[in-house]
């Protein structure tokens, strides 16, 4: 019972920050119709920017508690924000000359971004794993014995004891906060009324006088920011970061968008959570060899059965 | 096009520079110029570095992000300032290639390639040539085969297929446990000739692969159909690396046995190749053999595709790439025809796995990556798709393109030891790919020849070929 509870933390965990890589996907395929391939290697690159400014503010800011976390919210911050501009800046230059082409343009071009992207980070920061000390330690127990933690919710005389770390409510907290703040963006604010409009009829919301090139830009922004967001929760949760770790998270996290439905946003997250609870307690306890090979077999058998998803409104083709 | 259509694509959004005005190419050059720095301010100006205890440190390099700037600038400024004078790289310009002269140009180029083993033996002589047909030649040629296999399934059924490196696999493998372990064992009179007995039953399993995934995925849509098959190509790639008792994961295969010349094998001894027809034993004799099998295996996947383009299958193939709707209300089984399409896709791709594992003498997963399915993928896509010279052309830029920058140790004395040329290889294809779908989103071909006319042949331009959503 422990040992699942435990599972189910780090699942939750793991897929709260598939649900904001996922949100990145859902989005941009909600109002272009693009598998944006490129935003596992965004998500990546994001990791990276973190990194690197953690490591100026750390010595900064120093080592108490309270400056670790102004670190990280100024790192959160600026990695949001700069991430949002690779994403803008790549939108730009591979993916806008493209609209209005055949449909598989921008997905082949996507393709070669991501090549672009993961051996760009490759070549300026070299192929050796990059790691950091772990910022936020220690965590609150839920059950074990008392004698390993102070205080125990509820205390075990011995066994399998339940953590949870304060980074995992870190990680939790973040992404819930800041998918209400983007709910509330895509539901209230004339920007998400703009970029639903978008989503449904470009082509009229066009002629209502909506910019639908900007709005599709925004769009991309706010996805990598999200991947941002992601990103620093990932740094905190693994502490270790390559290269080549945009791949598999990003197609994990894409399967997340269609199993949630996508274009739903809480699909997206719903999805997440999802996939993360199924590979943390597939590799507890089945294989963790074959945890991956779980992922993409719940992508396909989710595309092949149910293809719009959970959350997702069935796709009328119309000739 | 509806004129609504044209105002959205031409509408906001395009460069918004007027002609002639150079003050304009210098704004918009700092400002990319400007954009350049800021993306690159932390990713290039700190590398991450570790010292000899492991501990992580910043290295800070000024002059990296005032490069990408200036790159920035030049790049911007240079386009706008060549456009303001009216030359103009123009993407309209379709490479037409009337059908004479593509015939013309496909036989030189078939002399060609089966004159390059002696050209490479007369230009270089014999050690410096094995590594130009092996590395260079057999390299190319195997993406060549790869691309016309894939581009059954591509370009002509319209099928994007994001997993065919998996197929690949398939036939690699088949063929790395077929004649270690299957044929050693049970047929041990058959080892001579393991390989060409293998080729066809490689072929033959990756087709049957083909089906096995083809059947449930083909009734997706485009780019769910291309999402499913990257998913297949991840899976039969993770389980080769973890079911390690069959095939021994990221070790890998080796000592694979190598292809004879049609039962003598290659070696020096007395009933090897070269004793036999009494000529001196060299290695270089497999080599140039090796690259005579995969040309006669890539010519036979182009005659074969060709041949199929104009049978009643390979008609309903191009029928559902323009249309699948109207594809089964004129009664054509859909699924049946793209299974075919794919399954022979695929067994092509077996075909070329096989000869992998034969020239390599050692497979391992980690050939078998998404990577290669995307550099196959872009030799269709680039080329045109359905032309089966662009695919040629494309596949020959790409890896040997690529392949060559291994060549460039030269570019060590302008930029200092440290510089590795090979590391850029990935770099700059993943840019290409990019620069190359904006240049001419339709390919370097962009037509093609229709395979069915009235009176007269008219090629069809590639704007005209509209991507099937099957």
């Amino acid at each position: 019972m422990e040992y699942f509870v435990q599972q189910l933390i780090n699942g939750l965990t793991l897929g709260s920050i598939y649900g904001l890589i996922a949100i990145g996907y859902t989005m941009v395929f909600g109002i272009i119709g693009m598998v944006n391939f490129a935003h596992g290697d965004v998500f990546m690159l994001s990791t990276f920017i973190a990194l690197i400014l953690l490591m100026v503010l750390l010595p900064i800011v120093g080592t108490g508690a309270a400056a670790i976390v102004l670190a990280l919210i100024i790192v959160l911050a600026l990695a949001m924000l700069l991430t949002g501009l690779w994403n803008w800046a790549i939108e730009r230059i591979a993916y806008r000359p493209l609209r209005g082409s055949f449909r598989l343009a921008p997905l082949i071009s996507a393709i070669g971004m991501s090549i672009f992207l993961s051996n760009f980070v490759q070549v300026v920061q070299g192929p050796t794993n990059k790691s950091i000390v772990s910022l936020v330690d220690g965590g609150l127990c839920l059950a074990g014995t008392t004698s390993a933690a102070k205080y125990c919710l509820f205390p075990t005389k011995a066994g399998f004891g339940v953590t949870l770390a304060y980074k995992q409510i870190i990680i939790m907290t973040i992404t819930a906060l800041l998918l209400a703040a983007f709910w509330y963006l895509v539901q209230k604010t004339p920007l998400g009324r703009a970029q639903r409009a978008c989503e449904q009829d470009s082509k009229m919301a066009r002629l209502l006088g909506i910019d639908v090139d900007r709005t599709i830009s925004i769009t991309f922004v706010m996805g990598a920011a999200l991947a941002a967001v992601a990103g620093v929760m990932y740094l905190l949760q693994y502490g270790i970061i390559s290269f080549s770790d945009g791949f598999v998270p990003g197609v994990k996290a894409f399967t997340a968008a269609v199993l949630g439905g996508i274009g739903s946003l809480p699909g997206a997250v719903l999805g997440g959570l999802i996939i993360g609870l199924i590979e943390s307690l597939w590799s507890a306890y089945f294989s963790i060899d074959y945890k991956d090979v779980a992922a993409f077999s719940i992508l396909a058998v989710t595309l092949i059965f149910l293809p719009s998803g959970i959350m997702g409104r069935p796709e009328v083709e119309k000739v | 096009m509806t004129s609504i259509d044209h105002l959205v694509t031409t509408g906001r959004g395009q460069t918004k520079f007027v002609e002639g005005k150079l003050g304009t190419a210098v704004r918009e050059g700092v400002k990319f110029a400007a954009l350049m720095f800021c993306l690159s301010i932390p990713i290039l100006l700190l590398r991450i570095d570790s010292d000899i205890d492991h501990k992580p440190f910043l290295q800070l390099r000024w002059t990296w992000p005032l490069l990408a700037a200036a790159i920035g600038f030049l790049v911007r400024f240079g386009g706008l300032a060549l456009a303001s004078t009216g030359t103009k790289i123009s993407s309209k310009i379709n490479w037409h290639i009337p059908p004479s002269l593509s015939r013309y140009f496909a036989t030189a180029g078939l002399v060609f390639l089966v004159l390059y083993p002696l050209l490479m033996l007369a230009l270089v002589g014999r050690a410096g040539s094995i590594k130009w047909i092996d590395n260079f030649g057999i390299q190319v040629m195997i993406y060549v085969m790869l691309g016309w296999g894939l581009n059954i399934v591509v370009g002509l059924a319209g099928l994007l297929d994001l997993g065919y490196v998996a197929f690949y696999a398939v036939g690699a493998y088949s063929y790395a446990l077929l004649s270690t372990v299957v044929i050693p064992l049970y047929v041990p009179w058959l080892s001579p000739w393991a390989f060409w007995v293998c080729l066809p039953m490689a072929g033959l399993l990756a087709g049957v692969w083909g089906i096995l995934l083809g059947l449930p995925v083909l009734r997706l849509r485009g780019d769910y159909l291309a999402i499913v098959t990257l998913a297949f190509g991840e899976i039969i790639r993770l389980v080769l690396i973890n079911w390690t008792d069959v095939t021994k994961g990221y070790a890998g295969i080796s000592g694979i046995p190598r292809p004879s010349f049609f039962g003598l094998p290659f070696t020096a001894a007395d009933n090897g190749f070269a004793a036999r027809f009494g000529l001196e034993f060299t290695p270089l004799h497999r080599t140039i053999f090796l690259f005579y099998v995969i040309l006669a295996l890539a010519l036979l996947t182009n005659w074969v595709s060709m041949r199929l383009r104009r049978l009643p299958v390979g008609r309903a193939w191009e029928a559902l790439r323009e249309d699948e709707i109207a594809c089964r209300s004129l009664g054509i089984n859909t699924t049946n025809t793209k299974l075919t399409a794919f399954a022979i896709g695929a067994s092509f791709a077996g075909m070329a796995g096989s000869f992998f594992a034969a020239r390599q003498n050692f497979i391992s997963p980690e050939s078998f990556t998404f990577n290669e399915s995307a550099v196959i993928l872009a030799a269709v896509v680039l080329g045109g798709m359905g032309s089966q010279l662009g695919v040629a052309i494309a596949a020959f830029a790409m890896v040997g393109g690529t392949e060559i920058l291994r060549e460039l140790d030269w570019l060590k004395a302008i930029f200092g030891n440290n510089f590795d040329p090979t590391q850029y290889r990935m770099l700059i294809f993943g840019f290409g790919m990019v620069a190359l779908m904006i240049w001419k989103p339709r390919g370097l071909i962009g037509t093609r020849e229709p395979s069915l006319f009235i009176a007269e042949k008219k090629s069809i331009s590639g704007d005209l070929v509209k991507e099937g959503h099957g």
